[in-house]
């Protein structure tokens, strides 16, 4: 068979030395009206066949040549040639959870790099080893909040975070004594004075993204200030590519902040898997879910690593934890660490710039175009929204089936009235040929 | 390792009763059964708690153990030196490891709590 | 070893970025001064290779199923295919961006909607999610899936989850974060749950029992058929922690078991790699009963053609920002596929048939399993005995990382004094059975001829014994870089 080794005879030895006759006597206490009838599954496939079936179902899929100017949370990034070497090692990748830490060194450590530098990213104290995917994560810090500032259920949402997210907030928060309370956006960024108004003493945190939906880059520091008055905390979702060149959410008094490092490598893999990240500030660890890695000595005195403050977690604590979150997405923390690795220091720095650079000619480019134009002017990362003179969803699909270009995400079934709207994402794997195209194309559509 | 002038629960709290303060701590049976402590959570001074609710949280590397509140009343004071210095809770369960007082609301609750033969039973089943 | 940032020398550079061939323009340039960063993260400032023998080098501090017996139980640490490897890289599903329109996504969503129709045969179910990220994540939307369930029947009473104490510590975390209050129930001396404690439990307000089946002590559930239909009769559903599935493949279903929602972990039955803690996946399979309530967007097939339904009136929404961990459900199908329904059969056949022989020539060589009954994929041992003599599961478990082996699960299920969880799976060979016993036998003789060799194991790996209390009384969570 096909991954089990033993031959008939030793199965026969293996039953006789428990006593048993027959393979099927291993399963008696099963009561025969339980039993099932014969699995009706397609297979067994030898690997020669697997691999043409696979090759039919991927002909299913967009011709990868297309090129891509859709983002919206998952993001096309360049991914070094040494990445998957290292990651894919089958030490890391075929180990489980690192239970006996003196046999798992090897992922500790890059666990703790990892958080090492993700707190250098953000500004913060302290990271978690990871949390499924940036929406989830986003949830967990709003629960964490309410764990943080006792006894307050009121959590608000500013409107310019991914709908996707506030989708999936929505569906957990439906479960617990808590409220969200919803803030309109204003012309493309957070209504920061809307916000400030809604505040009040039951109030356990307010929920910011930045950039936000809408790829605009906005300075928190006067609603932290604000936030921090009515003693609630801060959240913030960021996406940690531009903190290449964003002022960090540590600087902007953020006391959480989550996201996702998907776009730290991860292949786009149709959603997932991708990584949520948290950091906070070290006067919060305790209440924090998920995974932590301290540095400590072994009875040598040399450096190890462990897990650590593990008394918040649910196989301690049970139905008292932080969080249910066990399996997280540790081999995705050691890609981060390794990919941030790889491009250094002035490879992240020239990286924001890049994606700056390469949003700001798009939008000259695209705004030449007769009835195109940028909906807000306001700072804006590598995503932006425009307008166009007809219904987008019509021209994206025409652009798409016509052109091969995947032209950005048309925003009608997001937000009332951006019938006419599209957000647009420019990364550095878009070269200036792919964006004059664009161009080029939206002219001969509209 | 029992001392004889304190009153015991169940759930392994003592309590020294000085007036109408009572002060709690846990004893010696349960910071060895914790092991090394390494954290203690306590309550805030002016927090109100009924008998048998939840009051604190004691925890060691593997185990998380949660404080009731032997009796109703008011905290007056905690034990603030626990939070830099959790192993003293491990050295001076009785003495320096004391957790929080508390202003007892009605003083007719320690008549329901174990003597010290009583715990000393309890603890050797 | 150092850390990659204690290696880093300033203004070394990595690997480059594509050229930009539009004008620069920089954050200064095209932001107001505040929204700027004021310094570069101190982030490594390394060469390729000197990245490369870092990593390399830390890998070798690691453990992984690829090395050796990895008997984890309740984990399933079976051997993961390469196969399954090669599609996920190869395969171009990579670069397909989640939000791409349906019609050039359609190999995705076959794979998507194949996966879920097996593992419903699996398991004998109607329909199935697969968006959950992880067996807790699948444990939370099952119970989420119940709570939707009797909200719509109008008993918002039922605030209630029983859950055995031999359950793994995510069934009572997940129910609360579901809004759930927990009824521990106690085991019998069997290893059942006590079917007195159950029925003084049973009442109106329960909404559901959350069982292991086998249970965590690699026991099949004795009266499951009372259990299932004193709840049913209540109008109370049953959730089933699919983590054991890997023992009753082609045997038995938990759809017809009497259970009403499950969870699947595709890391642990169907060989897809746990990655050092994750990405794991957990897809849930439900009865006709919870169909409504599934998370949107659930995979359809329709007029020759795959699409996300969005318009699932009762559902209780999405899980994920996208549909859930795609490229483990992709290496779950090449295995599904691999095996057919035969080779599942075997798997289960193989794995329960190493556990009994593992547990009788463990009783021989002297451990003392903690329920005198035939276990099933996996079983626990009680080492009470061999704590009396100075030697601890954890002694044991260290003793057994000197002879290349991954220990077993330690203390737990708590309901066992010094518990070691042992599954051996069905992918290991009769000789590395054979000799992860006799190690066994040694460290047994040992613990009477030479007691230090336990207690200050291990000897021979990168680091001693860690010092978890100072990792917990004064945390280190993050390197500081210093100034340069």
């Amino acid at each position: 068979m096909t991954y089990t080794s033993h031959t008939d005879a030793e199965r026969r030895e293996m039953l006789e030395t428990i006593g048993l006759e027959k393979i099927e006597d291993l399963f008696a206490d099963i009561p025969k009206k339980m039993r099932a009838s014969a699995l009706e599954l397609d297979g067994p496939l030898s690997e020669t066949e697997v691999r043409r079936e696979f090759a039919r179902i991927a002909d299913g899929n967009c011709d990868m040549t297309c090129s891509l100017f859709l983002g919206a949370g998952s993001y096309h990034h360049f991914i070094p040639a040494a990445l998957s070497h290292l990651v894919m090692r089958s030490e890391f990748y075929t180990a489980y959870t690192p239970y006996q830490a003196e046999a798992s060194q090897g992922m500790l450590q890059s666990i703790y790099e990892y958080q090492s530098m993700m707190c250098e990213l953000t500004g913060m104290d302290v990271s978690n080893a990871s949390m499924y995917d940036g929406a989830t994560a986003l949830y967990e810090a709003a629960i964490m909040a309410m764990r943080c500032a006792r006894k307050r259920t009121r959590i608000i949402v500013d409107e310019c975070i991914n709908p996707l997210y506030r989708n999936v907030l929505a569906t957990y928060a439906g479960n617990l004594d808590l409220e969200l309370v919803h803030v309109p956006a204003k012309d493309g960024h957070t209504d920061v004075e809307a916000i400030a108004a809604t505040l009040d003493d039951k109030t356990a945190a307010v929920l910011v993204s930045n950039p936000n939906f809408f790829g605009v880059v906005q300075d928190f520091s006067e609603l932290a200030g604000k936030v921090h008055e009515y003693k609630a905390l801060l959240v913030m979702s960021v996406n940690p590519v531009a903190l290449g060149a964003l002022k960090t959410p540590g600087e902007m008094g953020a006391d959480i902040v989550t996201g996702e490092a998907q776009p730290f490598r991860s292949p786009m893999f149709f959603g997932g898997p991708y990584i949520g990240f948290m950091t906070t500030r070290e006067k919060y660890v305790r209440k924090m879910p998920g995974r932590i890695i301290s540095e400590t000595v072994d009875e040598d005195g040399e450096r190890g690593f462990v897990m650590t403050l593990q008394t918040r977690e649910q196989h301690i604590r049970r139905e008292k934890a932080t969080s249910n979150i066990c399996t997280n997405q540790g081999l995705l923390s050691l890609t981060v660490a390794v990919y941030l690795s790889l491009i250094g220091r002035d490879g992240f720095t020239a990286l924001a710039e890049q994606n700056i650079s390469k949003a700001a000619y798009a939008k000259k480019a695209l705004t030449k175009v007769e009835g195109v134009s940028l909906k807000w002017k306001s700072p804006a990362f590598n995503e932006f929204v425009l307008s166009l003179p007809q219904d987008a969803e019509k021209v994206i699909e025409n652009l798409t089936a016509e052109e091969k270009i995947v032209g950005g995400l048309p925003l009608k079934r997001y937000y009332e009235g951006m019938d006419n709207d599209v957000l647009v994402c420019v990364t550095e794997m878009n070269t200036r040929e792919q964006i004059d195209e664009y161009a080029a194309a939206l002219g001969r559509l509209i | 390792m029992i001392p004889e002038d304190l009153k015991y629960t169940k759930s392994h709290e003592w309590i020294r009763v000085e007036g109408d303060i009572a002060v709690v701590g846990i004893t010696h049976h349960a910071q060895h059964e914790l092991g090394d402590i390494v954290f203690v959570e306590l309550p805030e001074v002016g927090d109100e708690f009924e008998t048998e609710d939840e009051c604190a949280t004691i925890e060691s590397v593997k185990a998380a153990s949660d404080i009731y509140c032997p009796v109703s009343g008011k905290v007056v004071e905690v034990n603030e030196n626990l939070e830099d210095a959790p192993e003293t809770i491990n050295n001076s369960p009785y003495e320096d490891g004391w957790l929080f007082k508390v202003e007892m609301t009605d003083s007719s609750q320690l008549g329901a709590l174990m003597t010290a033969e009583e715990y000393n039973e309890e603890i050797s089943d | 070893m150092k850390l990659i940032l204690e290696k880093s020398k300033p203004g070394r550079k990595g690997v480059g970025l594509p050229k930009l061939d539009v004008p620069r323009v920089s954050a200064k340039k095209a932001w107001p001064k505040e929204l700027v960063r004021s310094h570069q993260p101190k982030l490594p400032q390394l060469a390729e290779n000197d990245v490369v023998r870092h990593y390399t080098n830390l890998s070798r501090r690691n453990y992984g199923v690829d090395q050796g017996f990895y008997p984890l139980g309740s984990c399933t640490m079976k051997y993961n295919p390469k196969i399954n490897e090669e599609i996920a890289a190869n395969c171009g599903f990579g670069a397909l961006h989640p939000l791409m329109p349906e019609y050039l996504a359609q190999g995705a969503l076959e794979v998507m909607f194949r996966l879920e129709k097996a593992l419903c045969e699996i398991s004998g179910f109607k329909h199935a999610t697969l968006q959950p990220a992880a067996g807790a994540h699948g444990e939370l939307t099952g119970i989420m899936l119940i709570k939707a369930y009797h909200r719509y029947h109008g008993k918002t009473n039922k605030n209630v989850m029983l859950v055995p104490d031999s359950a793994h510590g995510t069934n009572p975390a997940s129910a609360v974060l579901a809004g759930y209050k927990i009824v521990e129930l106690p085991s019998d001396d069997r290893g059942n749950v006590d079917i007195q404690a159950f029925r003084g439990a049973l009442n109106d307000d329960v909404a559901g029992i959350m069982l292991t089946n086998p249970s965590t002590l690699g026991l099949l559930e004795e009266n499951i058929t009372e259990i299932a239909n004193s709840l049913h009769e209540r109008d109370a559903l049953l959730y089933y922690d699919g983590a054991n599935l890997n023992a009753v493949m082609g045997y038995a279903r938990p759809g017809d078991m009497g259970f009403d929602v499950m969870h699947f972990n595709l890391h642990k039955t169907f060989s897809t790699p746990h990655g050092g803690g994750g990405p794991g996946s957990g897809p849930v399979a439900v009865n006709e009963k919870l169909v409504p309530f599934l998370p949107v967007p659930t995979v359809e097939h329709r007029d020759d053609h795959y699409f996300l339904n969005y318009d699932v009136p009762m559902s209780i929404g999405p899980l994920m920002t996208y549909y859930g961990n795609f490229a483990v459900m992709l290496r779950a199908l090449v295995y599904i596929l691999r095996n057919g329904a035969e080779g599942l059969k075997r798997v289960s056949e193989d794995a329960v048939l190493n556990a009994n022989y593992v547990m009788q020539r463990l009783k021989e060589v002297g451990y003392t399993p903690s329920f005198p009954r035939r276990c099933m994929h996996e079983f626990v041992l009680n080492n009470s005995d061999k704590a009396k003599k100075g030697a601890r599961t954890l002694d044991i478990s260290k003793r057994l990382l000197d002879f290349g082996i991954h220990p077993a699960t330690m203390y737990f299920p708590l309901i066992v004094k010094e518990a070691m969880m042992i599954e051996p799976t069905e992918t290991e060979s009769r000789e590395t059975l054979d000799n992860f016993i006799e190690v066994m036998a040694q460290i047994n003789r040992e613990i009477d001829d030479n007691l230090d060799l336990l207690t200050q194991a291990p000897h021979n790996l990168p680091v001693k014994r860690l010092d978890d209390v100072r990792a917990s009384r004064e945390p280190v969570f993050r390197y500081k870089p210093g100034q340069e």
